[in-house]
C-alpha cells in the first residue's frame, strides 16, 4: 500500500533524513491539492473522519501546534491537545508511560513536540500509532522544512539548483538540520552562515558550505533563510552581545542588496526583530514569512493524509 | 584444597611463558607449574585446547554497594566478574555514602568476603564526599585496604587539590586514578562532539574536555612525583599526553575500555541509551588511535568501567539517561574479537592487558602465575563464542547485547576455588583435543 511514489514507506515522520527525494516530492505535490482546500468557503474534507490525532506538546509552541490543529480539523480528524504543564508529566511520569497511557485510548496518530532529541523515535518504536515529529530538541523539525520547500517551490518553480543561504544560530536549530537534509536531497545548494560559536561540529559533512560572513553568504543567494537566535538555549559565552550580532549577521535592506535580485527572505519564526532581522526586511516585499505560515497548514494536511494511508491520486 | 588444571596453554606474559603445561594450586596459591603434574586428592580441570591465564583484574568497576543496591550489589557484581573471567575487581568510590572513610572501606571488604565471588579491592575517594574540595583521609583509607584513590564519576577539578592528592598519595604508595573531564567544556554534553552529535542534535562533549585535563594532570604528576593513572582514556590528545609523560619519565599509567575500542559515536544514531557513557563513544579516528596505543604498549590495562544502572533509569530519553554501561561479562570477548581476531595484537599482549598490566599499575598481587602466586586463574576458550544477553549482573545496560563475539570464558578460579565453569567450553575442548584423556572430566573430584 505504502510503496512507490503514491505513499510513504514509514508509518511515522520522524525526520527528513529517512525520506527519499520521491517521498518529499510526493508530500509537496499532495500539499498543493490541500492548499486549495484552505481557500474554499467550507475549508474541510472528510479524509481523516473518525481518526483520533493527539497533539503531544511537551515544549512551548504556538505556530506549529496551531498549524497542526488546523490541518487536523480541516481533514475532519478528532483532535486532542496535551501539554506537559497540568499533566502527569509534572508528577514525574516518564515519556514512555505517558505515551503508553495515551496509546491505550487508541489514537491513530500522535504529533509530538519535545525538547529532547530522539523523543519521537522512542514513541515510534513502541507505539502502533503514526508518530509525527513536530520538533525534537536540536534534531529535526521535518514539517517546517517541508513547508519551507513548498514555499520556495511555489515561488521559484523548482528546488534543484536553487542557492539557499541559512544564517544564524545553526547550532541550536532543528529547522536547519531538516532543511539541510531536504534541500540537499532535492539538489539545492546550501550555504550556512554564522559565527563559529553557533556552528556545530563538522556540519560541512552534511553537504553544505560554511561561511562566517553574511555578505559572503548573501552573494548569489536566491533564498535567504534567517534563524532565530535562541536566547533561551545559549550559554553565556557564545555571543558577546545581541547588538554586535545584529551588526555582524543581522539582515538589513542594505545588506540584502548583496543577494540576487528578487531574493526571497524566509524565517521559521518566532522572530527576534532587530536581532537577526530588521523589521524593514521581515515586513518587506521580499518576505515570505507569512506565506510560510499559510503553507504550513497545507503541508501538514498532506503529511497527516499520507501517513493515514492516503494516496496522491485520491486527493 | 588442591586444584590441578591440566594440559592448558599457559600464557603468562609477566614471565614470558606460552606453553602447554599443568598448573597445581594448593591452599590457595600456585604450588607448581610443569608437565605431567600429579597430585593426590585433587579437583581437576581438563584445559586441553584452552588457554590458561593469570586471573583477570579489572581496575575500574562500579559495584554500587553501599547505597544503590537496586543497580548492583557486591554479590551480583562479583558474580558478573567471575562470569567475565575476572578474579579481582577494583571497586570505585562513588557509592552512597562514598568510600571516603575507613568504615565504608571496611564494609565493602567485609561484604566481599561474606558474599563476593572474587577479590574486591576498594578504591577510596580523593576528596571528602567526592566534593572536590578537601582531601579525604587517604592514609586511613590506605590502611583500611584501599589500593588507589579516585573521585571517578567526576574529575578532581581543582588543580591544587589534584596536586596535593598526588603528593600525599606518593607517601602512601598508591596511585591517583583520574576521571579526566573539563566540566565547563562538557557543559551538559551527552555524547562525543562531532558529526553525529550535529546530526542528532545532541549536545556534544569535545575531545578537548578530556585532553586538557589529562595534559594538566600529567604535568602535575611531573611536578609532584606522584603516580597518576588515567581512567578510561578515549582520545588522541589524551594518548599523546600520556606518551609525552612516559617519555619524560613521569609516572603515568592508563586504561582503555573495551567499548571505546569496539564502538564509535555513529552507534548513537539509534538514540539507544546503552550507548551513553562518559567519556562518550568517540569518532573512528579516536578509536583507531586507541588501537594503536594498545598495540604500541602505551596502554597498561583494559578496564571495564562496569557501570550498572536499573532498567527504568535507562529507559528514558537519551538526554535524561545516566551515563554508563555494564562491561564485566563482555570485556574479554569484545576485546578478543576487536584486538586479536582482527589482528591488532596477539593473544599474549591481550592477556597482559587483563593481568600483569593492571596488577603493575595498582601494585596488586596476582597478574602472573609462578610458584607462590595467588591461585587466581582464568581459563579462556579462544574458539568459543560469547553471545551477550543473559547477564549475572543485576543490570542489562550493555551495547553488546545480541552481538556475537569470538572468545569465551571457560572457567574462573579464585584462590584455588572454582568460581565459574562453563560446561560448554569444557566439553567442546575435549572433543577438539588431539589426545583425549579418557578418565578426566571437567571439575571431577578424585578420591
Amino acid at each position: 500500500m505504502r510503496t512507490g511514489t503514491t505513499g510513504l514507506r514509514s508509518k511515522d515522520l520522524l525526520g527528513i533524513e529517512p525520506l527519499s527525494a520521491q517521498e518529499i516530492e510526493l508530500i509537496l505535490d499532495t500539499a498543493e491539492g490541500f492548499k486549495e482546500v484552505s481557500e474554499r468557503p467550507i475549508k474541510k474534507v472528510p479524509a481523516l473522519r473518525g481518526q483520533l490525532v493527539i497533539n503531544l506538546f511537551m515544549e512551548a509552541s504556538t505556530r506549529t501546534r496551531v498549524s497542526f490543529e488546523i490541518a487536523e480539523k480541516r481533514l475532519s480528524a478528532d483532535t486532542l491537545n496535551f501539554s506537559a504543564s497540568g499533566s502527569a508529566v509534572e508528577k514525574g511520569e516518564t515519556l514512555i508511560d505517558t505515551a503508553e497511557n495515551l496509546m491505550a485510548m487508541r489514537p491513530d496518530m500522535i504529533v509530538i513536540r519535545h525538547k529532547h532529541p530522539g523523543s519521537p523515535k522512542i514513541l515510534a518504536d513502541r507505539l502502533s500509532a503514526s508518530v509525527i515529529n513536530a520538533g525534537d530538541g536540536a534534531h529535526e523539525h521535518p514539517t517546517q522544512a517541508l513547508l519551507d520547500a513548498f514555499t520556495i517551490r511555489e515561488r521559484l518553480g523548482r528546488l534543484s539548483g536553487v542557492n539557499v543561504s541559512i544564517v544564524g544560530d545553526i547550532a541550536h536549530s532543528r529547522v536547519v538540520r531538516s532543511n539541510i537534509h531536504l534541500l540537499t536531497k532535492m539538489g539545492a545548494n546550501v550555504t550556512l552562515a554564522g559565527p563559529p560559536t553557533l556552528m556545530p561540529a563538522e556540519i560541512e559533512k552534511m553537504g553544505v558550505r560554511v561561511v562566517h560572513s553574511l555578505d559572503e553568504a548573501l552573494e548569489g543567494a536566491e533564498v535567504v533563510m534567517m534563524l532565530r537566535i535562541q536566547l533561551e538555549r545559549q550559554g553565556k559565552l557564545s555571543l558577546p552581545s545581541l547588538r554586535e550580532y545584529y551588526n555582524t549577521f543581522g539582515l538589513t535592506p542594505e545588506r540584502l542588496r548583496r543577494a540576487r535580485e528578487g531574493a526571497l527572505v524566509m524565517h521559521p519564526g518566532p522572530m527576534n526583530r532587530g536581532v537577526e532581522i530588521a523589521s524593514d526586511v521581515a515586513d518587506g516585499p521580499w518576505s515570505l514569512i507569512l506565506d510560510q505560515v499559510t503553507n504550513g497548514v497545507a503541508v501538514r494536511m498532506a503529511v497527516l493524509y499520507l501517513l493515514a494511508g492516503g494516496h496522491l491520486t485520491e486527493s | 584444597m588442591n586444584l590441578l588444571i591440566q594440559n592448558g596453554r599457559l600464557i603468562d606474559p609477566a614471565n614470558g611463558v606460552d606453553k602447554v603445561v599443568d598448573v597445581l594450586i594448593k591452599n590457595g596459591v600456585v604450588a607448581s607449574i610443569g608437565e605431567g603434574l600429579e597430585s593426590d586428592s585433587v579437583e581437576t580441570i581438563d584445559a586441553t585446547g584452552l588457554v590458561v591465564a593469570p586471573g583477570f583484574i579489572d581496575l575500574h568497576t562500579h559495584l554500587r554497594e553501599p547505597g544503590q543496591e537496586h543497580k548492583e550489589t557486591i554479590q551480583s557484581g562479583t558474580r558478573a566478574a567471575v562470569r567475565g573471567g575476572f578474579t579481582a575487581v577494583c571497586a570505585m568510590a562513588n557509592t552512597l555514602p562514598p568510600n571516603d572513610e575507613r568504615a565504608v572501606t571496611e564494609m565493602i571488604i567485609a561484604e566481599s568476603i561474606r558474599n563476593g565471588e572474587c577479590r574486591v579491592y576498594p578504591i577510596g575517594a580523593v576528596s571528602k564526599g567526592l566534593q572536590g574540595e578537601a582531601l579525604a583521609e587517604l592514609a586511613e583509607l590506605r590502611g583500611a585496604g584501599c589500593v588507589a584513590v579516585s573521585d571517578d564519576g567526576r574529575p578532581v577539578y581543582n588543580a591544587q587539590l589534584m596536586r596535593r592528592a598526588l603528593e600525599y598519595s606518593r607517601m602512601l604508595g598508591i596511585p591517583v586514578v583520574a576521571h579526566e573531564e573539563d566540566l565547563d567544556l562538557t557543559e551538559g554534553g551527552v555524547m562525543h562532539e562531532g558529526y553525529y552529535s550535529t546530526l542528532l542534535g545532541l549536545k556534544g562533549i569535545p575531545a578537548a574536555s578530556e585532553e586538557t585535563m589529562v595534559a594538566r594532570d600529567v604535568l602535575l604528576a611531573a611536578t609532584t612525583g606522584g603516580q597518576l593513572h588515567i581512567a578510561h582514556l578515549s582520545t588522541i590528545g589524551a594518548i599523546e599526553a600520556v606518551r609525552h609523560g612516559r617519555k619524560s619519565g613521569i609516572r603515568v599509567t592508563c586504561e582503555v575500555t573495551p567499548h571505546h575500542l569496539a564502538l564509535t559515536d555513529e552507534a548513537v544514531q539509534s538514540y539507544s541509551t546503552s550507548f551513553k557513557m562518559n567519556p562518550p563513544l568517540r569518532s573512528e579516528k579516536h578509536r583507531r588511535a586507541l588501537l594503536d596505543a594498545i598495540a604500541d604498549g602505551t596502554v597498561d590495562a583494559i578496564a571495564t568501567d562496569h557501570a550498572p544502572h536499573h532498567f527504568d533509569e535507562k529507559n528514558v530519553e537519551f538526554d535524561l539517561a545516566p551515563f554508563g554501561i555494564i562491561g564485566l561479562e563482555t570485556a574479554f570477548a569484545v576485546s578478543y574479537e576487536i584486538l586479536v581476531v582482527s589482528g591488532v595484537i596477539e593473544l599474549p599482549r591481550l592477556i597482559e592487558l587483563f593481568t600483569s598490566g593492571p596488577a603493575k599499575a595498582f601494585s596488586l598481587p596476582g597478574g602472573s602465575l609462578r610458584k607462590g602466586s595467588p591461585g587466581d586463574v582464568t581459563i579462556v576458550d579462544p574458539e568459543g563464542f560469547t553471545v551477550p544477553g543473559d547477564y549475572a549482573s543485576k543490570a542489562t545496560n550493555s551495547p553488546f547485547t545480541g552481538g556475537r563475539f569470538r572468545g569465551r570464558i571457560a572457567g574462573t578460579v579464585v584462590g584455588g576455588f572454582v568460581k565459574y565453569l562453563d560446561e560448554e567450553s569444557m566439553s567442546s575442548s575435549r572433543k577438539s583435543s588431539e589426545k583425549p584423556k579418557t578418565p578426566k572430566r571437567a571439575r571431577k573430584q578424585k578420591g
